[in-house]
């Protein structure tokens, strides 16, 4: 098995409602993969239970290791890492400090230098290093919340809507970093409203309607889709943002 | 009244008001990062006073036994939770935090009470102990239910209060003791008069307080606390281990509550059951802090340390009454400024 990621038959319910229902998936190394579908189709509720936040039904293994008995912690540690929705900065704290806890699990010296990695992607945080994260804007938020998760060396970065609520040209800037990730090294599965952008740069992409994945495959594949196209793509221009 | 009275109150008020401060220090710490509100605060600095005292005393105090036992409890309770997936190197760091250590300090303790021990010795004996008892009690009693509602946290908290109190009465009895002073001696400055005690209660109390800033702005493990304070996911997400965060938090509680009690001891005699209603005062000023606020919480402990001063020159009957009191005017305000808000879920 290759894949970095990979998820078979997984179901996720809140009590007695399936939210997720028989999905599997994989993502392999050096890989864009990119879930889209329309608001409440389960895409937030899948990441969070391979992040191990909710329970989950079925098997999940990552990097040739069965996740079934381990904590986020632990997942964190083996190189899983998760940007929220809701992004959880420590607001109370300055960006640097958000930064440096990000990178609890590292050996400190390489902590040191994965800092600058962060700041040489986000210069805008650089500058607002003493700032208290509750005072920055989203699109520095989103970015703080990368570069946190970046700080913990994951080899799997999971981004749950990266776009949501920030400015376009905001967005222009995190779709180019995710692609920067790949370039380094770092896969990532990208959750997205917006699916015109994340298609675009995505290598695999799936399409979730309401718990299941109703169709797979390449992302150039699947942009190009009719029913997709009139879904997801149909009402929007070049650029523009699906929410 | 006169000057010198007033000075001598007030000086009495900011002393005991100290030992407020850092028990309220405390107890935001342990809310703030556990959702915990610990009852058995009082407990630890019972613990601590009368470990110390018997000690000083030459007597064995039954405090080692029960950190040996209840070690013991929290390695069971690390075996059954990893019985899935056993590997040595987890059993045996969980053998030698709970069960070895605990071991070694009691037979050390068995030692050193048969002989008197000197005054540090005792003291940091009594401070492991007790430290041992608030790690061991986070595992076995608020660990397993770290995910409830913080009214089920504050259950099982006045559940392992009046357990701790009635071993407290089988340890020690219900006789008070005393203990050796930690700094003898005494000097006058002008109409005040310094004992070396007053003086060691200020000076470690504001060592601590200087050490815990420090703590919490500088190193690793401070901040980390801190964010699991502030956003508990978001300090999943980065590593942080909430259990650890949980521990650090009763260590540091316990600690701190114990030196208290040493640091009275000298001072005051302690029964088995006189902690309650000091920790009681810190927790009236962790309240005016919101259980949130260290910097307002101090100040309140000096106010609560001072009312009280005054009146138990005035209606020394009152005392507790009026030092309870100060908590209504404030719950009152609080009421008033913030809007209603459910409990949140996490």
């Amino acid at each position: 098995m290759s894949a970095l990621l990979s998820v078979t038959d997984a179901h996720v319910a809140y009590g007695k409602v399936e939210a997720v229902r028989s999905v599997s998936l994989e993502v392999g190394a050096n890989e864009i993969v990119t879930i889209v579908g329309a608001n409440g189709a389960g895409k937030t509720t899948l990441l969070s239970a391979i992040m191990g936040i909710l329970p989950l039904k079925g098997r999940v293994s990552f990097a040739g290791q069965d996740l079934a008995r381990l904590d986020i912690e632990d997942r964190v540690a083996m190189g899983l890492g998760l940007v929220p929705e809701h992004r959880e900065l420590f607001v109370t704290m300055n960006v640097e400090d958000n930064l440096e806890l990000g990178a609890f699990r590292i050996e400190r010296s390489r902590a040191k230098s994965s800092i600058e990695r962060v700041y040489a992607l986000f210069p805008r945080l650089k500058e607002r290093r003493k700032q208290l994260a509750g005072t920055l804007s989203g699109g520095e938020q989103q970015m703080l919340a990368m570069g946190r998760a970046l700080m913990g060396e994951p080899k799997l970065l999971m981004l749950d809507e990266p776009s949501l609520g920030l400015a376009p040209i905001i967005v222009a800037d995190i779709f180019r970093i995710v692609t920067e990730l790949r370039a380094s090294g770092v896969s990532v599965l990208l959750v997205e409203q917006n699916a015109q952008a994340a298609l675009k740069i995505a290598d695999q992409a799936y399409v979730m309607e309401l718990g299941e994945f109703v169709l797979s495959g390449k992302a150039s594949d699947i942009a190009a889709n009719e029913r997709v196209a009139a879904s997801y793509l149909g009402f929007q221009h070049e650029g523009a943002s699906a929410i | 009244m006169n000057t010198t009275i007033m000075l001598f109150l007030v000086q009495d008020g900011i002393t005991n008001g100290a030992i407020y401060a850092l028990l309220g220090l405390a107890l935001v710490l342990v809310f703030a990062v556990t959702r915990v509100i610990l009852i058995p605060q009082g407990e630890f600095v019972t613990y601590g006073a009368l470990t110390y005292a018997s000690l000083a005393a030459g007597q064995m105090p039954g405090t080692a036994k029960l950190a040996l036992a209840l070690g013991i409890g929290a390695f069971a309770f690390d075996l059954f939770v990893a019985r899935k997936a056993l590997h040595g190197r987890l059993v045996v760091r969980s053998l030698l935090t709970n069960v070895v250590l605990p071991a070694i300090v009691l037979a050390l303790t068995v030692y050193f009470a048969a002989q008197k021990p000197p005054v540090a010795v005792s003291i940091a004996l009594s401070l492991v102990i007790v430290a041992m008892i608030g790690v061991y009690l986070y595992r076995i009693a608020f660990q397993p239910l770290a995910h409830t509602s913080v009214l089920v946290l504050l259950i099982a908290s006045v559940g392992v209060h009046l357990a701790l109190q009635g071993l407290g009465l089988l340890f020690f009895g219900a006789e008070g003791q005393r203990g050796p002073a930690v700094l003898s001696g005494a000097f006058t400055a002008g109409a005040l008069r310094f004992t070396g005690q007053s003086l060691t209660v200020y000076g470690i109390t504001i060592a601590f307080i200087v050490g815990l800033w420090l703590f919490f702005g500088l190193t690793l493990y401070g901040k980390a606390l801190r964010a699991t304070a502030v956003n508990r996911l978001g300090a999943r997400l980065a590593g942080i281990r909430t259990t650890l965060s949980g521990q650090i938090a009763f260590l540091l509680a316990s600690v701190i509550g114990a030196l208290s009690g040493i640091m009275i001891v000298p001072i005051t005699t302690l029964y088995y059951d006189s902690g309650f209603l000091i920790g009681l005062k810190g927790f009236v000023a962790a309240i005016i802090g919101g259980l949130v606020s260290y910097p307002l919480t101090a100040v309140a402990a000096l106010v609560v340390g001072i009312v009280e001063a005054f009146s138990s020159f005035y209606a020394s009957n009152y005392k507790e009454v009026i030092v309870f009191m100060l908590l209504i005017p404030v719950l009152l305000l609080r009421s008033l400024a913030a809007p209603a808000v459910e409990e949140e879920k996490d």
